[in-house]
């Protein structure tokens, strides 16, 4: 009941982002937001940008590359000089090179992945000003994206998408920080710690042992790091630490503010298109997949655990508490899981490697289709734009044209691009792993065998090749191999993505519009969706399916053994 | 199919012997790698078969062998689907080419002397002399005389044309032949250009260069193969993380399996196969990309006569003025048509026979015959001192006043009436009374209505053009059921109208067939010329109708449709395939490393050798077993998308899911009854 009402809440919440954020964003990308223009207007000064110029795709692209390589270098600089650098009252030292340069990648690529503890890892500053800084600009570099991928359908005859530095400003300024700023007040009424006084040290008089309770500036990284699907906390808990996640009700707006823009970017899609069932469309897709895995896992957590069965545990009421939050209960942990694994967020509140093997392999489903159900800030929608377009492509054939989306005609160059985008992540995660599977620097740092050990490694690979950064643990990712693999894996995962859409945005700008007519492909039925849900389950399906048996079926199949 | 009986491009059946043979030889020929090379999936499992082979030849067992041999007819069978496209076009082109033969020319010299030389060594601009009996050396236009002219060898027509200097019926076609008098020709094509070059080139695929729509789906057929060769290539260091090995021939079986064969076997045929169709309804698409951009138009233009309407008015009534009876007017009517061989005077002769059982009379003399002419826009008939004419109302009535009459008050009025409903009026005077008016009317093709509806469930806008005006043009387009019309249409008019079509976005087909049409029908995305127009518009457009039929252009959109639809409806096929072959190999591939996984074999397959023979089977006889749907095409009925997708999807996306499972297993059944794995 409990569940039905939490789900509830946040369907209606949802529906409410959906339109009020959606609209919001439309007016913030067309420039008719101007309340904060005295925050952004000094800040293109100080940029030296023209705020009125707008960039063909190249530029926009360059723009983008060249800010996400700066912020790489910064990000690192901070890292490497943390010992040096003010807020560090437990005197951390220096990251190491291959861990600085993971972390760095991770957190401008939105991905998150944290091969650190960060209570004893990471200095104030370093979680204030190297990490938090990237979990505002990163999901905004996501969103300029959609946006320019969004004008390339609307506009025509264009050779400009926008200005790259124009969106990601307003992003900024507009959208995340407001938001974080309201709901990171809530998160403090909660109970999420915000101060810069050093850890705590407890002595406990009763049993004579003295303790350390870390601290920081939580609840300002916390906010952000959901709102931006980002998922790198401040605590190698993550969620599930109560300074992060301290209530049931922050349990439930971490959910909330994790899917609200990716969800309301789609009313944004529809809007600037010309046409909002468009978007309703799109995220009706997005959330038949999200539902469907949903179901998947609560269903399989709320059975027995296999292993414990096979252990002779025969009556296990509840379901598989193994590694859940016993605050949330089984299902409040499965929703949160499942949010942050189909989003780009990756932040967990129970352990994954603990999951039943279905239970498993639908948190890895929703990485598996590419994180786009509905996936990261910005990055969702574009990253379901391109598996939208291979639909339409074939589909629209069946209608006996040649295939249109939103007036714009798929032909060679655009089935192209939308294939490489679609490609690219699955290549690099199957590569890799293969990689790591067969040398030694990769399956030592593992902590199960068979199938498990094969899961944890694909896991981290999946992973961070879809932005996502949840680890599946029980592995010790913490090596030189993991830590330059996996930024190699997220930089891919990350601009090979982008690369191929922005490039389409400005193929998509140049054209003509066709008019739609009743011998059109609609993309606004149920139908499409259906298709679209197909072919994104089925292209998921195909790449990964031979990797998954080997996993989660394998663990399915041998019903509890151990390997 | 409207002329495939006879002539040139008739149809042949699918599995006719004259061309299975050369196709299966052909098969083999296409094996160079050179020529696959073209087609990414199928060199992806050319490559397969010879590193199967090497295996087979390493490891010598009766199951690596079956596996190569099965992927070798793989390709072989993709190939032969090519090759029967191509045969029928073949088998075309050399009977075309028969008509050809060495014909001799008799060149005019500057001086005026007659040179004979070959054919071959016409060039543009040199003037040459047909008779009776000769054939048409080259592509030319007539300069000096009239003849008839036998047409057969090139559109299946056995009936003469005439074909005479000036205007646009001055068009000769190389190969044709002079039946009667003698013409003076200039020559307008040079050597190897001639029409019957171009259409033998075409028809035999020749040329044939991939169309827009085609690259873009071979460019994600290549994603799809290239996809699965990292998925396929990792599946080793995978197993061997669990201490298990897998077999290169059941990977390469498996690589095969996933790529899109089917598709990727089928798609040339699929295209040769609908320029082949155009073909065989006698027209020529100078290009695939023509037959493609067919499936897309969305505003077709269509001529008023010959396509919506039967060509001529017919009279349909006769309607007396100023006291007069209809028998009067019926009366006078015909005596005024007797001689009127036009289809609108034979129309008024057979109206009055019968409504008012007037037969035709001998009249006796003196009598007199008044044939039409431009200056009195009249015609008629003296008989005694009785003169009767018909024509134009304003003609008539300047007629009557002339013989100091008066025209009634409500002929105006009548004559309004009847142009506003679409008609035409033609008033009958006897002496210096006029007696009523006959009604012309425009006669709407039965059936075209609804053609016009299915268009529109298609989503194609109709537009009617016509020179006549604009209320007779909106009377017939409401009543033939188009969306628009353009009336009093000029060469200019109908051009501003493409590119107002264009600019919004629609792409327009239209038929033509004069001079004047020529810029409009280079405009259209699809131009069709009529075989009878002028060199200079057959060159414009981008397809010849042999038939010169102008209905033809609703044949053409559909047929341009029907070879999209298979592309995409083969393709959703061949992908929805992978999943049954997924839960045949990925059990058989981990048998011995992880043997849980047999759950996963829901087929129930009998052994991992025969699980994975009978996909690779499967893979390969699916080809075989659609080359017939590639080659007619799919069902198609003109519907609208939605519904057109709902069946599409249906049949191929959950069929294609479905049937594997069935045929897999039936072939696993058969080949362990056989003992062959």
């Amino acid at each position: 009941m409990g569940f039905a009402l939490t789900l509830l809440a946040l369907v209606v919440c949802l529906a409410l982002a959906w339109r009020l954020l959606g609209a919001y964003m439309v007016a913030v990308f067309e420039g008719r937001a101007h309340w904060l223009s005295w925050v952004e207007r000094p800040l293109y000064r100080a940029l030296g940008v023209d705020p009125g110029r707008e960039q063909g795709w190249q530029r926009y692209t360059a723009s983008l590359l060249i800010f996400s390589l700066v912020s790489i270098l910064l990000t690192y600089a901070l890292l490497r000089f943390q010992a040096l650098l003010p807020f560090n009252p437990q005197h951390l030292p220096a990251v190491a090179p291959a861990l600085a340069w993971n972390t760095a990648v991770s957190f401008v690529t939105n991905t998150n992945w944290q091969n650190y503890a960060g209570e004893s890892t990471m200095s104030y500053f370093s979680q204030m000003v190297a990490l938090t800084v990237q979990n505002f600009v990163s999901p905004a570099v996501g969103m300029a994206v959609a946006i320019a991928i969004i004008r390339g359908f609307a506009r025509r005859g264009s050779a400009a998408i926008g200005n790259f530095w124009v969106d990601v400003v307003r992003s900024v300024i507009y959208i995340l920080l407001p938001i974080s700023f309201v709901f990171a007040l809530v998160f403090v009424a909660q109970g999420s710690v915000q101060t810069l006084a050093g850890p705590a040290h407890i002595h406990d008089l009763l049993n004579g042992v003295g303790q350390t309770i870390p601290r920081a500036p939580i609840a300002s990284q916390e906010v952000i790091k959901q709102l931006g699907t980002n998922g790198g906390g401040p605590f190698n808990a993550n969620g599930a630490h109560p300074f992060e996640n301290p209530t049931g009700l922050t349990n439930v707006l971490s959910i909330l503010l994790l899917l609200a823009i990716p969800v309301a970017l789609t009313y944004t899609f529809g809007r600037m298109v010309g046409s909002v069932r468009q978007g309703g469309a799109v995220l009706a897709a997005m959330t038949v997949l999200f539902a469907g895995w949903l179901a998947v896992a609560v269903a399989a957590e709320q059975g027995p655990n296999p292993a414990a069965t096979a252990a002779g545990l025969a009556h296990q009421p509840g379901g598989n508490l193994n590694g859940k939050e016993a605050r949330f209960g089984v299902a409040g942990s499965v929703l949160y899981d499942i949010a942050s694994t189909q989003t780009s967020t990756g932040s967990v509140n129970s352990a994954a490697d603990s999951y039943t093997p279905l239970g498993g392999l639908a948190l890895m489903a929703g990485m598996a289709q590419g994180d786009i159900t509905p996936g990261g800030v910005g990055s969702g929608l574009y990253t379901i734009l391109l598996s939208a377009i291979v639909t339409v492509f074939i589909g629209g054939l069946m209608v006996g044209r040649t295939p249109e989306y939103l007036g714009k005609k798929i032909q060679a160059r655009e089935v192209k691009l939308a294939a490489l985008g679609v490609l690219v992540m699955p290549v690099t995660v199957l590569v890799l792993t293969a990689i790591a599977v067969a040398i030694p620097a990769g399956t030592g740092a593992v902590l199960n065998r068979g199938p498990q050990g094969f899961s944890e490694i694909f896991y981290a690979l999946l992973s961070q090749g879809n932005n996502n950064g949840s680890a599946f643990a029980g592995i010790s990712a913490n090596t030189v191999f993991y830590n330059v693999v996996g930024g190699v894996d997220m930089l891919i995962g990350r601009f090979g993505i982008i690369v191929p859409v922005l490039a389409l945005s400005g193929v998509l700008a140049a054209k003509a519009t066709v008019p739609a007519s009743a011998g059109t492909f609609r993309t606004d039925t149920p139908m499409f969706v259906g298709l679209l849900v197909g072919v994104i389950l089925l292209i998921g399906a195909l790449t990964f399916f031979p990797a998954v048996s080997l996993g989660p079926l394998v663990q399915q199949f041998s019903h509890g053994r151990l390997f | 199919m409207a002329q495939g009986g006879h002539g040139v491009v008739r149809s042949r059946s699918l599995l006719d012997g004259a061309i299975l043979g050369p196709a299966a030889i052909d098969a083999g020929r296409k094996l160079d790698p050179r020529v696959q090379l073209r087609n990414p999936v199928m060199f992806v499992v050319l490559a397969g078969t010879v590193i199967s082979a090497a295996e087979a030849l390493a490891h010598p067992s009766a199951f690596a062998w079956q596996i190569t041999i099965w992927l070798a007819l793989t390709v072989l069978f993709a190939n032969f689907a090519e090759a029967l496209a191509e045969g029928r076009g073949k088998a075309q082109a050399d009977s075309l080419r028969r008509t050809r033969g060495d014909t001799l020319a008799r060149r005019l010299g500057a001086d005026g002397q007659e040179v004979q030389i070959p054919a071959s060594q016409l060039r543009r601009g040199d003037r040459v002399v047909c008779g009776p009996g000769d054939v048409v050396p080259s592509d030319g236009e007539i300069v000096a005389g009239v003849a008839s002219i036998d047409e057969s060898a090139i559109t299946g027509e056995s009936a003469p044309v005439i074909r005479e200097s000036g205007g646009d019926r001055s068009a000769v076609t190389g190969g044709t032949r002079v039946l009667s008098d003698r013409i003076e020709v200039r020559i307008t094509a040079e050597p190897g250009q001639t029409f019957l070059d171009r259409m033998i080139r075409l028809v035999e695929g020749a040329q044939r260069q991939k169309t827009p729509n085609e690259i873009a789906l071979t460019i994600l057929l290549a994603a799809l193969t290239l996809i699965f060769v990292p998925v396929v290539v990792v599946l080793p260091p995978f197993a061997g993380y669990a201490h298990g090995r897998v077999s290169v021939v059941v990977l390469i079986g498996l690589l095969v399996c996933l790529i899109p064969t089917t598709v990727g076997a089928l798609l040339s045929a699929i295209g040769i196969a609908g320029m082949d169709r155009l073909v065989q309804r006698n027209v020529l698409a100078m290009s695939g990309r023509a037959v493609e951009a067919a499936g897309d138009v969305s505003t077709l233009l269509l001529d008023k006569t010959g396509t919506i309407t039967l060509g001529n008015r017919m009279a349909s009534a006769f309607l007396p003025v100023g006291g007069h009876t209809e028998s009067e007017l019926a009366d006078a009517a015909q005596l005024a048509s007797l001689a009127d061989e036009t289809p609108e005077g034979r129309s008024i002769v057979v109206l009055a026979k019968s409504h008012f059982n007037l037969r035709e009379r001998e009249l006796s003399p003196p009598h007199r015959f008044v044939p039409f002419s431009a200056q009195t826009r009249m015609s008629g008939l003296d008989v005694g001192n009785r003169r009767i004419r018909k024509g134009a109302t304003s003609a008539v009535r300047h007629f009557i006043e002339a013989a100091g009459g008066r025209a009634p008050a409500d002929l105006d009025e009548l004559a309004d009436r009847i142009a506003r409903a679409g008609s035409t009026p033609l008033a009958v005077a006897d002496g210096g009374e006029v007696l009523g008016i006959v009604e012309l009317k425009d006669v709407v093709k039965s059936g075209i209505t609804e053609r016009f509806a299915q268009l529109r469930a298609m989503g194609i806008r109709t537009v009617m053009i016509t020179g006549d005006n604009p209320l007779t043009a909106a009377a017939i387009a409401a009543e033939a059921g188009v969306d628009d019309f353009l009336a009093e249409a000029t060469p200019e008019t109908k051009m501003a109208l493409i590119r107002t079509e264009q600019a919004k976005g629609q792409l327009v087909a239209m038929m033509g067939d004069g001079t004047n049409d020529a810029p409009a029908l280079a405009q259209a995305d699809v131009g069709v010329a009529m075989n009878t127009g002028t060199a200079a518009a057959k060159e414009a457009g981008n397809m010849v109708d042999l038939d010169s039929n102008p209905t033809k252009l609703i044949d053409i959109v559909e047929i341009g449709k029907q070879l999209l639809i298979t592309r995409g409806a083969l393709t959703t096929f061949s992908i929805a395939n992978d999943v049954a072959k997924y839960f045949a190999i990925i059990p058989a591939l981990f048998a011995s490393t992880y043997p849980q996984l047999e759950a996963l074999n829901v087929m129930r397959l009998h052994s991992p050798a025969s699980a994975v023979l009978s996909a690779v089977i499967f893979n390969a006889l699916i080809i075989v077993a659609l080359i017939p749907l590639a080659l007619r095409g799919v069902r198609f009925r003109p519907s609208s998308a939605a519904s057109l997708l709902r069946r599409n999807v249906l049949v191929y996306g959950m069929g294609g899911l479905i049937l594997p499972f069935l045929g897999i297993k039936l072939i696993d059944l058969f080949l362990t009854a056989t003992r062959l794995a």
